[in-house]
């Protein structure tokens, strides 16, 4: 029998991330992400944790790739200042092909900004971040219940693809606390046989280097970690559709602004309007596969996020900019009320 | 006729990409006789830097990462922690460490993190041609200190050996060189006393080692061999900063 528990968000997580088997954690103090690290600690001598509060987050992303380089499960937690610094390592685990997890409590930015929720790292953690061609896989969870789901899954999928995986949860996702089924402990695999932890009887010795030899050999690498994106494209695009059969209006929304839109579509299906939702699960890969049957169709897309629109180019791509795509925000930490939300449908719907 | 010197088994056969009269080459052998003799090559982490080094992992048949500039320590303490009975030998340049990395070295030291790091100091800039490092000396000519480094915009040389030494936590520093047939059995006395603590599972242990860089001190290999004698010993005197082992006895 799985735990029930009423938790928080952060916290759930990394109890989580616990029963998947990281038993290394590597992290810099951050709002809204520091009960992660804070969890580590206070239970890494029962649970035979390690646990080390790194001197930046420079430093936390490359112990953290250190371990995933050893084939063990390490993870960091941050937020978007940390996560800038990050992104030399987010390159670097990318190339090198290491089966790190990260979290992104995101906040408000640009800069220190403030330390609520927002989603102003969608360009960020979608389209790279760091230097050079590469991509993670991006989960953004509505709930706590799918960020506490989200820890085994982000695991599976690293080792599966040998790449990092971002959790993007955000000030709102992390603190809040609600009813969450925690998942079920996991037993660590045996060594991984691409991992660098000494030969110790392998009988070959292996490398990472993420130094190119030469532009012929270094544009091969890289088709080759396109050709790895093109499948996960193919094969991880996760999104879940609310009521968008016979939707004039889908809505567009993930994470928390996710949780808002679904009240106001509640809404607006009690006065009649025929509204729906697409809430994409993974924003990278973008989930263009679930718009590819209301293309063309009349309908009308309204995106609804915490930032400026981030999020709108990668809707417009996916309806091939065949569909009215409009959109409505709220930056510096401002959550809208489902009834702002569900004026602007009115709105939109006349 | 017994054998008294040959090529460490566990080198490829890989060509070695250093110039003329550079230390690496010398540095990077010596690693290989220790972890041959010591029967340690199955238990060994490579960590290279991002520096003249940058391909040594080909060299080795042995476990190598890259790590990037100035985070092998960061790295090492990930890989460290995760292996714990392995010989992680984490190898940095002095612009990789001292500048980009200074913070990543000094808190591996405070934290006393149990691997080795090999630091090569040749006071300059080697792979991308030659510029000042915080190693550089007073008055030498690199590509950013045309008229020799001045005091008064770029500081003073860092002496690494004598900082990290005096970190509580770290259990063994010293300084050699390798500009001797000499001063190398020194260097290779240091490099396994350093593995031989690790393997004891002590605290961080330090070797930094004078490398001459010919190239990059546009001077002829024999040049630079006295210079380091003459000169960059001066800035950074040969000796024991800091050794546990000893003093516990």
């Amino acid at each position: 029998m799985a735990d029930k528990v009423f938790m928080q968000g952060n916290e759930a997580f990394a109890e989580a991330a616990i029963r998947s088997g990281c038993k290394y954690f590597f992290g810099y103090p951050i709002t809204p992400s520091s009960e992660i690290p804070e969890y580590y600690a206070k239970k890494a001598p029962t649970e035979g944790l390690t646990f080390i509060q790194a001197e930046t987050e420079v430093s936390a992303f490359n112990m953290v790739a250190g371990v995933a380089a050893t084939g063990k499960r390490g993870m960091t937690a941050t937020a978007g200042p940390g996560f800038s610094l990050g992104c030399e390592a987010m390159s670097y685990m990318s190339a090198a092909s290491l089966p790190a997890v990260i979290v992104d409590c995101m906040r408000p930015g640009p800069a220190d900004g403030e330390i609520l929720g927002s989603q102003g790292d969608y360009n960020q953690l979608t389209k790279g971040g760091g230097h050079g061609d590469y991509n993670t896989i991006v989960l953004a969870p509505y709930s706590v219940q799918e960020y506490a789901d989200f820890a085994p899954l982000a695991f599976d999928l690293a080792e599966k693809y040998r790449n990092p995986v971002v959790v993007a949860s955000d000030g709102t996702i992390a603190k809040m606390m609600e009813n969450v089924e925690l998942p079920e402990r996991v037993e660590p695999k045996g060594r991984a046989d691409w991992a660098v932890d000494g030969i110790n009887g392998r009988g070959h010795h292996n490398d990472i280097t993420t130094c190119g030899d030469g532009p012929e050999q270094w544009e091969r690498f890289n088709l080759a970690l396109q050709a790895k994106y093109a499948e996960i494209r193919e094969n991880e695009q996760r999104w879940e559709e609310v009521e968008t059969a016979d939707a004039d209006i889908i809505v567009v929304a993930f994470g928390t602004m996710a949780r808002v839109c679904l009240d106001a579509v509640k809404l607006a299906r009690k006065d009649g309007m025929k509204v729906g939702m697409i809430r994409p699960i993974t924003i990278w890969p973008f989930p263009e596969k679930a718009f590819a049957n209301y293309i063309g169709k009349g309908k009308k897309f309204f995106v609804a996020e915490l930032n400026a629109g981030q999020m709108v180019n990668d809707v417009k791509i996916a309806v091939n900019d065949n569909a009215s795509v409009e959109f409505y925000g709220r930056l510096g930490g401002m959550i809208p009320s489902p009834v702002e939300i569900y004026n602007k449908l009115c709105e939109l719907y006349k | 006729m017994s054998i008294v010197y040959k090529r460490p088994e566990v080198f490829t056969d890989e060509y070695m990409k250093y110039c003329g009269g550079c230390g690496h080459g010398i540095i990077n052998k010596l690693i290989g006789e220790i972890i041959e003799e010591e029967n340690l090559v199955e238990k060994t982490v490579l960590i290279w830097p991002i520096g003249c080094s940058v391909y040594a992992d080909k060299y080795f048949k042995a476990d190598s990462v890259c790590a990037l500039h100035g985070r092998a320590p960061a790295m090492g303490t990930g890989i460290k922690r995760a292996c714990p009975e392995d010989l992680v030998i984490v190898y940095q340049g002095d612009g990789d460490m001292v500048s980009e990395g200074m913070a990543e070295i000094m808190h591996a030291g405070i934290r006393g993190e149990k691997f080795t790091v090999i630091f090569v100091n040749n006071s300059i800039y080697g792979m991308t041609g030659g510029q000042m490092a915080p190693t550089t000396l007073m008055d030498q000519v690199t590509t950013t200190t045309p008229y020799g480094r001045a005091e008064v915009n770029t500081g003073n040389p860092v002496n690494m050996a004598e900082i990290i030494g005096n970190l509580p936590e770290c259990y063994y520093s010293e300084r050699v060189t390798v500009n001797s047939p000499a001063n190398i059995r020194k260097t290779k006395a240091a490099i396994k006393k350093a593995f031989k603590y690790q393997m004891e599972g002590k605290g961080l242990s330090f070797v930094e080692i004078l490398s001459p860089c010919p190239t990059g001190w546009k001077v002829k290999p024999v040049q630079a061999i006295k210079w380091i004698d003459d000169v960059v010993t001066k800035q950074f005197p040969l000796g024991v900063f800091k050794d546990r082992g000893q003093e516990e006895k």
